[in-house]
């Protein structure tokens, strides 16, 4: 065998590969460049021009983004989405542990596990709705049950303050149970040995959890948030649906805001401009999370 | 096209090794259930478990409540509820919102019972939705799978390449795209067209391309060899050795595309306004935007929300443990 005359044929047959290689690969490399590339090279085009969606656009070099810089509502739009992030994130995170914890030491029931994904198969839409309805000031089952506990009423959707807990907490409803069967499945790929070595060793509830459960399931955890906080960041449809960016705008998220001046004010280079800036802003996250990420794994091993 | 709080633009770690056996062992089935509960993590001690189930209890009843309160809702007279604000049970029962919501009440009788008059067509709203879902599942889960064989099982010069862009695709927030795509929907002459709504996904994700190859890249060469010194090429291969070892993936990458696909809304909204194209989740906001900000009529809207909501339900009855492993494994790639 002469190693030239191996490469050779390898090379041969790479080639004779090409051609069917495309007929697998072609269609999806046709919706790849045409819906993912071709668009993300527009949208950075259009971020460099002024377009009202109908005549021509303008090229107008870094305007846009240098009006950025000087835009609020931009900056308070970020907040919100912080926010938003922030509250959505913290409350999911922990309850969504502890419901997987739950789970994991009582039961794998299918139905159980069935009722708590429930909600996450329902459409934003839809859950939004409901909760419109439950929080509703005057007739809302929400505020029914304040009234009976002898509390004020709170005016969940209605209020400046109230608006943004509220729809993180919708969502955090309807996610909770999804995460909580990520972390739940992460759990079970723990070996139970280790659980009975600390049982020998007399390890009280909460030493196992914080010494061995967490650490172990750090890995998991660490996928979900990163999962969760890129997801998050993209809240719309229940801004959509229940306050349309009110009251007084403490609502309008990111998205929100680009949607807007996109559909309602036409100014479409502005809002490529801001969706480039969001793209940024994510990678700098997806990237520092995946860093933490490895970190935290390289400290088990 | 809004991957809404979605769990796949994003880039996940190397599927388990394992890759081979999917089916319901998709959620790493630890001995655990096999071998009883004697096997599981030492018990909790009584009084700690009845707290723990009085705990999860908790979260069933806050994860049900809420769907009970909107049946209650759309079994009631809409007009009835102001005044049966503090009851548990619907006021003044009626089938009158859900026969509003499905076109069978003449539009005296819904006005009566506080309706708009304003008509929903679920059964085209609905017929649209599955229409939609089935192009992108079938779409999408045939091409995205060709694709990950050529990246997994064939050796091409470019290869590589490719499949990185691919991955750095997935990071791509969708409204990026969306907004261009938008315009080239449009420019194609395809809003409001099913087309227009379905093509962004039809051809291919990022995800499902990655989950597939992932799966691939587990199955042994040796089969594979075997069948091409037989004389057969990639695609009596592919269709008859590699898609048949794969139902399962297919599966559940079908099952989440579809629940994907059935549960967006933005990009739907933008291109599919049309009563004719219009599906469930975009006429349900059309809905609440026509009923009068004052007075909505809340047991339609809440018999609407019920209805629209069924669909998914009904498919975790039938398909229980194969949605929940999914989404797990999902989580796990």
């Amino acid at each position: 065998m002469v190693p030239g005359n191996v490469n050779g044929r390898r090379r041969g047959r790479r080639r004779r590969e090409l051609g069917s290689a495309m007929v697998f690969v072609g269609p999806a490399l046709f919706g790849f460049l045409v819906f993912f590339v071709w668009p993300a090279l527009r949208g950075i085009w259009y971020s460099l021009t002024e377009w009202d969606l109908l005549g021509d656009a303008s090229f107008v070099g870094l305007d846009n983004y240098r009006a950025l810089l000087e835009d609020e509502v931009f900056w308070r739009s970020l907040g919100i989405t912080a926010e938003y992030v922030a509250i959505n994130i913290g409350l999911q995170t922990v309850l969504a542990l502890a419901v997987a914890v739950l789970l994991h030491r009582l039961t794998s029931s299918t139905v159980i596990r069935g009722i708590v994904l429930l909600p996450y198969l329902i459409p934003n839409v839809v859950v939004a709705l409901m909760f419109l309805w439950i929080l509703d000031f005057r007739l809302g089952f929400g505020n029914q049950v304040l009234d009976w506990a002898g509390a004020d009423r709170i005016p969940f959707l209605g209020s400046e303050t109230w608006a943004i807990p509220t729809i993180a907490g919708i969502n955090v409803w309807r996610h909770l149970g999804y995460t909580a069967l990520l972390v739940f499945a992460g759990l079970q790929t723990i070996p139970k040995d280790v659980y009975e070595a600390a049982a020998i060793d007399g390890a009280g509830e909460l030493r196992v959890f914080t010494r061995i459960t967490l650490p172990l399931l750090r890995p998991v955890l660490a996928m979900v948030l990163v999962m969760t906080v890129i997801g998050s960041f993209q809240i719309f449809d229940t801004v959509a649906v229940t306050t349309e960016g009110g009251p007084a705008d403490s609502t309008k998220v990111i998205y929100f805001y680009i949607f807007e001046k996109t559909f309602t004010q036409f100014e479409y280079g502005y809002a490529s401009a801001m969706s480039v800036v969001l793209m940024a802003l994510l990678a700098v996250i997806t990237l520092i999370q995946l860093r933490l990420m490895r970190a935290g794994e390289s400290d088990l091993a | 096209m809004s991957r809404t709080e979605a769990a796949d633009s994003v880039p996940a770690p190397e599927l388990a090794p394992n890759a081979g056996e999917l089916d319901e062992e998709i959620v790493p089935s630890s001995p655990v259930r096999r071998s009883g509960p004697a096997a599981r993590r030492p018990r909790l001690p009584s009084p700690g478990r009845a707290v723990a189930w009085l705990a999860l209890g908790l979260v069933l009843l806050l994860t049900l409540v809420p769907f009970y309160l909107v049946l209650r809702t759309g079994l009631s007279n809409s007009r009835a509820l102001p005044s049966h604000a503090d009851s548990l049970l619907p006021a003044e029962f009626t089938w009158g919102a859900f026969e509003r919501v499905l076109g069978l009440a003449d539009p005296e009788e819904a006005r009566a019972q506080g309706g708009s008059g304003a008509s929903l067509y679920f059964w085209v709203y609905l017929r649209n939705s599955v229409i939609v879902a089935t192009l992108v599942t079938v779409g999408q889960v045939a091409f995205s799978t060709m694709a990950a064989y050529a990246f997994a099982r064939l050796r091409w010069p470019g290869r590589d390449l490719v499949f990185f862009l691919f991955l750095t695709a997935m990071m791509i927030p969708p409204i990026f795209t969306m907004l261009p795509n938008f315009v080239l929907i449009k420019e194609l002459g395809l809003l409001n067209t099913f087309a227009g709504i379905v093509a962004p996904h039809f051809f291919m994700t990022p995800f499902a391309v990655f989950f597939m190859r992932q799966f691939f890249l587990g199955i042994s060469h040796e089969i594979e060899e075997a069948a091409r010194i037989d004389g057969a090429g990639h695609f009596r291969i592919f269709t008859r050795i590699i898609l048949p070892m794969s139902s399962a993936s297919l599966a559940t990458l079908a099952l989440l595309t579809y629940l994907q696909s059935w549960n967006e809304y933005l990009w739907p909204y933008l291109v599919g306004q049309d009563e004719n194209v219009r599906v469930l989740t975009v006429a349900l906001s059309v809905f609440r935007q026509q009923t009068p900000a004052g007075s909505p009529d809340w047991a339609g809207l809440m018999a609407a929300t019920t209805l629209a909501a069924l669909p998914m339900v009904l498919l975790l009855l039938v398909f229980g443990r194969r949605v929940i492993n999914s989404i797990q494994f999902s989580g796990l790639k």
